[in-house]
């Protein structure tokens, strides 16, 4: 690995990193340089990046107040349970203080870009209307609840993506957020397949199955590109649709999410 | 930056070059250079620096959005034939839990690679010839590490290869499979390091708490060790 190779051929570029970013060169930067050492150096001129081209793009404004609201609801979520005596296990702390400071980042992120454009949090009920009325004081009910969030996440980011398609820039780093979602999705299925004895329950969305059927809906699709993909390579149902997530449209996403929100 | 007169005839120095990549291949393989970012600054710094490999046909992704399609069946390829292997001779000292999700990682690369297959029609490249010759498959560290590395990777690819499809229809498709190869990478990582932040590590997550998202070119050398055909994908998305 030579850095020094990568920081020359920026610097030929241009030598201003906030303005290399600005311009052609800043796929290439951040494909180049997957490293800590440049992720710390240009958090702030990485949001007036994105913050330029929201003035471009009121489609784009307002996917990611969207998608703010969704972060802020996960992060105030990890924020309370990890707050909460005795609810999750110390064996369980460092998964859960993962995820939840990844919502953080993510929530920083859009505040940041977005700017004075930027949504204010709103107020939650995790309760959901009394329907999750011991999300904090239970440690099952809390995992439910995380992993049907995080499927929740993965749905509603992939369901913009298409929105995007004009906003390249923007379209990524949504990309970039919505697979870290799958990541935290997969982990805390598994911690919910174990605690709840429902060994069926995988990482992957089996047919439509879950905990709250307005979530997983539709995602027994088995039309892929136009084509009926059942029985494809002999493989089960099962298979073949854990094998493709699906989308949601944002009112789907907003009638899920909408009892959590008070205001 | 590459240039090479003949596929079928070694140049003078394809041995060293070979030795190289055989290197870097047991590294990847063994589990100790198996952060991604490492990869690919590796692979992005010989590009420059060394001829690609001889040893077989090139095979043209082509452009546009065939080519980003292309791009994917080549990767879903090699996962599928990855995992293949896998299965059908498991490492020693395979739990029944690990056995069943590496059973249904493979059933869904063998899906996804058939219906790009299938989407592809006569657009579609050949079958590839992968090489897995640096990795033991009868070592459970040396095959959930290739898994981490090659999960790692597609939703890599598939984040950066995003921005580069033309067709909404093709993009949400691009969608419905990278969560599901990111599904697999937190998987194949907690099963190396259980209950740890390794799902989504920071080696792999940056300080926005975004995944990696690197252009064809990047990845297309990060793997060519693990393919005997030369892909060419330069005109991938244009």
């Amino acid at each position: 690995m030579d850095i020094f190779k990568i920081i020359d051929k920026f610097q030929q570029i241009d030598g201003d990193a906030v303005g290399r970013l600005e311009y052609a060169s800043r796929r290439h930067f951040m494909n180049k340089v997957g490293s800590k050492l440049a992720s710390v150096a240009i958090p702030t001129a990485f949001a007036a990046v994105v913050n330029k081209a929201f003035a471009q793009s009121a489609a784009a404004v307002d996917v990611l107040n969207y998608a703010l609201t969704l972060e802020y609801l996960e992060d105030e979520f990890y924020k309370a349970g990890l707050a909460a005596a005795n609810l999750i296990p110390a064996s369980d702390k460092t998964i859960f203080m993962q995820i939840g400071k990844h919502e953080s980042q993510h929530v920083a992120f859009l505040v940041k870009a977005l700017g004075d454009k930027a949504i204010k949090k709103p107020t939650f009920d995790f309760q959901y209307g009394g329907a999750f009325g011991d999300v904090f004081t239970n440690y099952k009910t809390f995992v439910t609840v995380s992993s049907a969030l995080e499927d929740t996440g993965v749905r509603a980011y992939k369901g913009q993506a298409g929105v995007l398609i004009g906003d390249p820039q923007i379209l990524e780093y949504a990309l970039q957020v919505h697979s870290v979602e799958a990541r935290h999705a997969a982990v805390a299925r598994r911690l919910a397949a174990t605690l709840l004895g429902l060994p069926a329950m995988k990482g992957w969305i089996t047919g439509k199955e879950g905990a709250v059927p307005a979530i997983y809906a539709g995602e027994d699709n088995m039309t892929q590109g136009g084509v009926n993909i059942k029985g494809l390579a002999s493989k089960s149902d099962a298979a073949v649709t854990e094998a493709f997530d699906e989308p949601l449209t944002k009112q789907a996403v907003l009638d899920i999410a909408g009892p959590f929100i008070k205001a | 930056m590459i240039k090479h007169t003949n596929t079928k005839h070694s140049s003078g120095n394809a041995d060293s070059e070979i030795t190289v990549v055989n290197r870097r291949l047991f590294l990847r393989s063994a589990g100790l250079a198996t952060s991604l970012g490492t990869i690919i600054i590796a692979a992005g710094c010989s590009k420059d620096d060394h001829p690609m490999i001889p040893g077989g046909e090139e095979v043209n992704l082509g452009s546009g959005d065939i080519g980003v399609l292309n791009y994917a069946y080549a990767l879903e390829q090699l996962e599928a034939a990855f995992y293949a292997k896998v299965v059908d001779s498991f490492y020693s000292g395979a739990t029944d839990a690990e056995k069943a999700i590496l059973t249904d990682i493979r059933d869904h690369e063998i899906v996804h690679r058939d219906f790009f297959k299938a989407a592809l029609g006569s657009n579609a490249i050949k079958g590839l010839t992968p090489n897995f010759d640096g990795i033991d498959f009868g070592s459970r560290a040396a095959v959930l590490g290739a898994a981490k590395l090659f999960e790692d990777t597609g939703v890599a690819a598939y984040n950066g290869a995003g921005r580069l499809i033309k067709d909404p229809n093709y993009l949400l498709l691009a969608g419905k499979i990278v969560s599901v190869e990111a599904r697999h990478a937190a998987v194949i990582r907690d099963l190396i390091n259980p209950k740890s932040m390794d799902f989504a590590g920071d080696d792999i997550i940056d300080m926005n708490g975004m995944d990696k998202a690197v252009a064809p070119g990047d990845i297309l050398a990060a793997v060519k060790g693990f393919v005997k055909d030369m892909i060419n994908g330069a005109n991938v998305g244009k």
